[in-house]
C-alpha cells in the first residue's frame, strides 16, 4: 500500500466504524423503538390538520392567534404523555398535529379540538330567543354591562389557576377565580339571579354532571372573586381544570385532514420493508459481483459502507422514516451503484485502450464525473420539488420522507462512489491482484470493436 | 457497431402505439382520484366474526351510506370508503356495525376534506410542471457550451413526458379495469420517474457532449450512435439494479406501497427505453430537420436509413 492511499483508507475506516457504532446495537432492531425514528404509518399514531377560522379575529393578529392556538394545543397534548409529538403551523392558517402511538383518534381529537369555553346562562323570559334548550329549561347567555359594554359571562374571565378539591363530605368541586372584569360581571349577574338557576354550557350543550344531568347551580349569594362548580365526575373535573388552565384556543379550529393507523398494522410494514430492503440489497450485490467481478466486489464493499452511513445519518438527523421513506431508501440502494457502474464502464473502456490499471482508474473517474454530477443534480431538483409538495398542504410525512431519503441517498452515494470505491481501487491497483485483467472482465459483455 | 439511431422510426412507431393506447385509455377511463386527491373518508376495519361483502354493503345502505365502496382486503378485513365522515358519524357507524356483526376493530382511518383534496391535486400538478421546467432550465444550462443547448433540454423533456404519459396511461387503464386509484404516493412515484428518466437521458447526452468535443466524427448521427453504444451497458445495468429493488418492494411490501412501486416499475422500463431510443434520436431528427418525415412515410425512411 502506498502512503498516498493510507490516509483516505484510514478515514474511510473511521467513518465506517462510527457509522456502525451509531446504527448498532441491532438488538433493539435497526428500525426498533430506540432506533430510527418511525413515521406514523409504521409505529401507529394520528396525523391531524386543522383549519383556523379567523373571521372572529381582529385583522392583523391572525398569526398571533394561530401561535396562541399552537401553544394551547401543546399544553393539552402534554397531558397525553405522547413522546415526540409534532405541533406546527402549516401555511398561514393551518396547524398540523402528529401524535405518535395515539391511535384512539377520537379521544385525542376531542381533547385537542375542545373549545373548553364555559358559558354561563340564565333562563329566558317570555318571548326571548333561546340559545340552549335542555330538560331543565330554555336558556340565554347571562350578560351584564361592564364599562358601558354588554358582555357575556364565560370562562374567558377565569384566572388560569383552577383546581379540583373535595370537601369534608367527599363532594367534588372545581374551584375557579374571576379576573377583574369577570368579577364585576359576576357580581352584577349573580346579584340579579339570587335563588335562581345558573346554567353552564360548553359549545352547544350543557356541562353534564356525574350522572349525566346538566349542572345548574342555584345562585345562593353574590359571587365576586371565587366560584365553584359542583357535581362533575373526578375525571371530567380534572380534565376540564387542566384545559381551562392550559388556556383557551383563540380561534375556532376545524379538522380538515386526519389519518390514523393502529400500531399493529405498522409492525407488519416494518418487517416487510426490512425484508424487501435486504433482498434488494443482496440482489444488487450479487449482480455487481457477478457482472463486474473484482471491481464489483469493491463496489459491494462501498455499498455496504453506503448503507451503514445512510442509516447512521437517518438516526442522527433524525429522519422520520415512513413506509415511503423506506421505499426511497431501498430505491436509492438500486441507484447508488449507478455511479459505480458509470465509473467501471469508463474504466473498462480505458483498459481496452491498453492503459494500465492505475491510469484507467483515474481516467475512468475523471471522465465519469460530469455524467454523475449532472444526472444527480436533476434528481436533486425533483427531490426539492417533492419536498415542497409534501410540506405544502398536509405536511405529508410519506412524501417529505421519500424526498429526504432519496436526496440523502443520492448525495451520499456520490461520495461513496467517488471517494470510497476509488480508494479501494487505488489500493487494489498496487497489489498483485490488480495485475490480473481477467478479474476486471474487460473483454466480456458488449464489445464495441 | 450496433446501429441504434438507424432504427429510430421503428422506435418512434413503438412508442407511438403505446402512447396512443395510453391516450385512448385516458380519454375512456380518465384517472380515478383517491380520497387524498379528491375528498372522503376511508375506514379499514376488522371483524372477528365472518362477514360477507354483500352483508356489509346491505348494512351500510340501510345506515344511509348508499354510495359506500367496500373492498375486502383479507380475512375479516374490509376497506370502507364513504364521503367525508365527522368524528361522531364515524363512531356511530362503527357502533352500528359492531352491533350488527359483532366485535369490530379499526386499524386505519383516513379522512380528507374537499378543500385539502383539491389543493393537494392542484399542487401535485404544479409540482410535476415545476419539475419539468426546472429540468429544462438545468439541462439547457449544463449543455450551454454546446451548439443549440435548448434542444438537449427539450428532448429530455419530451422523453420524460413520454414516460409520465405511459405511467399515467397505464394507471388509467388499471383504474378502469381493476379500480386502481391514484393517490399522493402515485404522484411521488411519477416525480421519482421524472428524476430517474432524466438521469438516464443526461448520461447519454453527456457522452454525446464529450464525443462531440473530442471530434470523433463530423457526422452527428455517428456521434450519437457511438455515444449510445458506449453508454448502453451502463444504462441497462443501472436499470436492472433499480428494477431489482423495486421488484423487491413490490413483492415483499405489497398493497400499501403498490401504487408507488408499480409507477416506478413502469417508469423505469419506459425511462430506459426513452432515454436510449427516443431522446437521442429526437436530437438527430432536430439536427437533420426531419420533423416532416417523422409523420410522412416513416417506413420508407426507416428502410433507407438502416441499410
Amino acid at each position: 500500500m502506498t502512503g498516498k492511499n493510507r490516509l483516505p483508507l484510514i478515514i474511510i475506516s473511521i467513518i465506517f466504524a462510527l457509522a456502525l457504532l451509531v446504527v448498532l446495537p441491532i438488538n433493539e432492531g435497526i428500525l426498533g423503538k430506540r432506533g430510527i425514528r418511525l413515521g406514523l404509518d409504521l409505529q401507529g399514531g394520528t396525523h391531524l390538520v386543522y383549519q383556523a377560522d379567523f373571521s372572529s379575529v381582529e385583522p392583523g393578529t391572525e398569526a398571533e392567534a394561530l401561535n396562541g392556538a399552537i401553544a394551547v394545543i401543546e399544553n393539552r397534548v402534554d397531558v397525553f404523555g405522547v413522546t415526540e409529538p409534532v405541533i406546527q403551523r402549516l401555511g398561514e392558517d393551518r396547524i398540523v398535529v402528529q401524535l405518535p402511538g395515539i391511535s384512539e383518534a377520537e379521544e385525542a381529537k376531542e381533547r385537542i379540538g375542545r373549545t373548553a369555553l364555559l358559558e354561563f346562562g340564565e333562563r329566558i323570559e317570555e318571548g326571548e330567543e333561546a340559545r340552549w334548550v335542555n330538560e331543565l329549561g330554555e336558556w340565554k347567555p347571562a350578560t351584564a354591562l361592564v364599562n358601558g359594554e354588554e358582555k357575556a359571562l364565560t370562562s374567558v374571565f377565569f384566572k388560569e389557576n383552577t383546581y379540583v378539591t373535595r370537601d369534608d363530605f367527599g363532594r367534588l368541586f372545581l374551584i375557579f377565580e374571576w379576573d377583574e372584569e369577570g368579577s364585576k360581571l359576576s357580581e352584577e349577574i349573580t346579584g340579579r339571579l339570587i335563588n335562581k338557576p345558573l346554567g353552564i354550557f360548553e359549545g352547544d350543550s350543557a356541562l353534564l354532571g356525574d350522572e349525566g344531568i346538566p349542572i345548574t347551580p342555584i345562585v345562593r349569594g353574590v359571587i365576586t372573586d371565587k366560584g365553584q362548580i359542583e357535581g362533575l365526575s373526578f375525571g371530567e373535573a380534572t380534565e376540564l381544570s387542566r384545559l381551562l388552565n392550559a388556556g383557551r384556543i383563540p380561534v375556532p379550529l376545524t379538522p380538515i385532514y386526519e389519518q390514523t393507523v393502529s400500531p399493529i398494522l405498522g409492525s407488519d410494514f416494518i418487517r416487510m420493508s426490512v425484508t424487501a430492503g435486504l433482498i434488494g440489497l443482496i440482489l444488487v450485490l450479487l449482480f455487481m459481483m457477478i457482472y463486474y467481478r473484482l471491481p464489483g466486489v469493491l463496489a459491494s464493499g462501498a455499498l455496504i459502507f453506503y448503507v451503514s452511513v445512510v442509516l447512521a445519518i437517518f438516526k442522527l438527523i433524525p429522519v422520520t422514516l415512513s413506509l415511503a421513506g423506506i421505499g426511497g431508501f431501498v430505491l436509492s440502494i438500486g441507484m447508488a451503484v449507478d455511479a459505480n457502474i458509470l465509473i467501471f464502464e469508463r474504466m473498462k473502456e480505458e483498459l481496452r485502450l491498453g492503459r494500465t490499471l492505475g491510469a484507467a482508474i483515474e481516467a475512468g473517474f475523471n471522465r465519469a464525473w460530469p455524467a454523475i454530477r449532472d444526472s444527480n443534480i436533476t434528481t436533486f431538483i425533483v427531490c426539492g420539488i417533492l419536498y415542497w409538495l409534501g410540506s405544502s398542504i398536509i405536511a405529508s410525512t410519506p412524501v417529505m420522507g421519500f424526498a429526504l431519503t432519496l436526496f440523502l441517498g443520492v448525495a451520499i452515494s456520490m461520495f461513496t462512489a467517488v471517494v470510497v470505491t476509488r480508494t479501494f481501487l487505488r489500493v487494489l491497483a498496487g497489489t498483485r491482484l490488480g495485475q490480473k485483467t481477467s478479474l476486471f472482465r474487460v473483454y466480456s459483455g458488449k464489445r464495441n470493436d | 457497431m450496433t446501429d441504434i439511431v438507424g432504427k429510430r422510426f421503428w422506435f418512434f412507431l413503438a412508442s407511438g402505439i403505446v402512447i396512443l393506447f395510453c391516450i385512448i385509455s385516458l380519454a375512456n377511463f380518465g384517472l380515478k382520484r383517491g380520497i387524498e386527491l379528491s375528498s372522503g373518508s376511508m375506514l379499514t376495519v376488522n371483524f372477528e366474526q365472518t362477514v360477507t361483502e354483500a352483508d356489509l354493503k346491505q348494512e351500510l345502505t340501510s345506515l344511509g351510506y348508499t354510495g359506500a365502496i367496500i373492498q375486502r382486503t383479507g380475512e375479516g378485513n374490509f376497506l370502507i370508503r364513504t364521503g367525508e365522515l365527522t368524528g361522531e358519524a364515524k363512531t356511530a357507524l362503527e357502533d352500528a356495525l359492531g352491533a350488527k356483526f359483532g366485535p369490530i376493530t379499526e386499524s386505519e382511518f383516513h379522512s380528507v376534506s374537499p378543500m385539502v383534496g383539491s389543493e393537494t391535486f392542484r399542487n401535485a400538478i404544479w409540482a410535476i410542471l415545476a419539475a419539468g421546467g426546472g429540468i429544462l432550465l438545468y439541462i439547457t444550462w449544463a449543455f450551454r457550451k454546446m451548439p443549440n443547448p435548448f434542444r438537449y433540454g427539450t428532448c429530455a423533456i419530451i422523453a420524460l413526458t413520454h414516460d409520465t404519459l405511459v405511467a399515467v396511461g397505464i394507471f388509467s387503464f388499471l383504474g378502469g379495469t381493476l379500480g386502481w386509484e391514484i393517490n399522493l404516493m402515485f404522484i411521488t412515484g411519477i416525480l421519482a420517474v421524472v428524476g430517474y428518466s432524466v438521469n438516464n437521458t443526461v448520461v447519454v447526452f453527456d457522452r454525446i457532449r464529450e464525443n462531440l468535443s473530442r471530434g470523433i466524427s463530423t457526422n452527428f448521427e455517428v456521434v450519437v450512435n457511438t455515444s449510445l453504444v458506449e453508454t448502453l451497458s451502463r444504462s441497462l445495468n443501472t436499470s436492472l439494479t433499480t428494477l431489482f429493488v423495486v421488484l423487491a418492494l413490490l413483492l415483499f411490501v405489497g398493497a400499501s406501497i403498490q401504487n408507488f412501486a408499480v409507477v416506478l416499475l413502469i417508469g423505469i422500463v419506459a425511462g430506459t427505453f426513452s432515454s436510449l431510443c427516443i431522446a437521442p434520436n429526437l436530437l438527430i431528427i432536430w439536427e437533420r430537420g426531419e420533423w416532416g418525415r417523422l409523420f410522412k412515410r416513416p417506413q420508407l425512411v426507416a428502410k433507407t436509413k438502416s441499410q
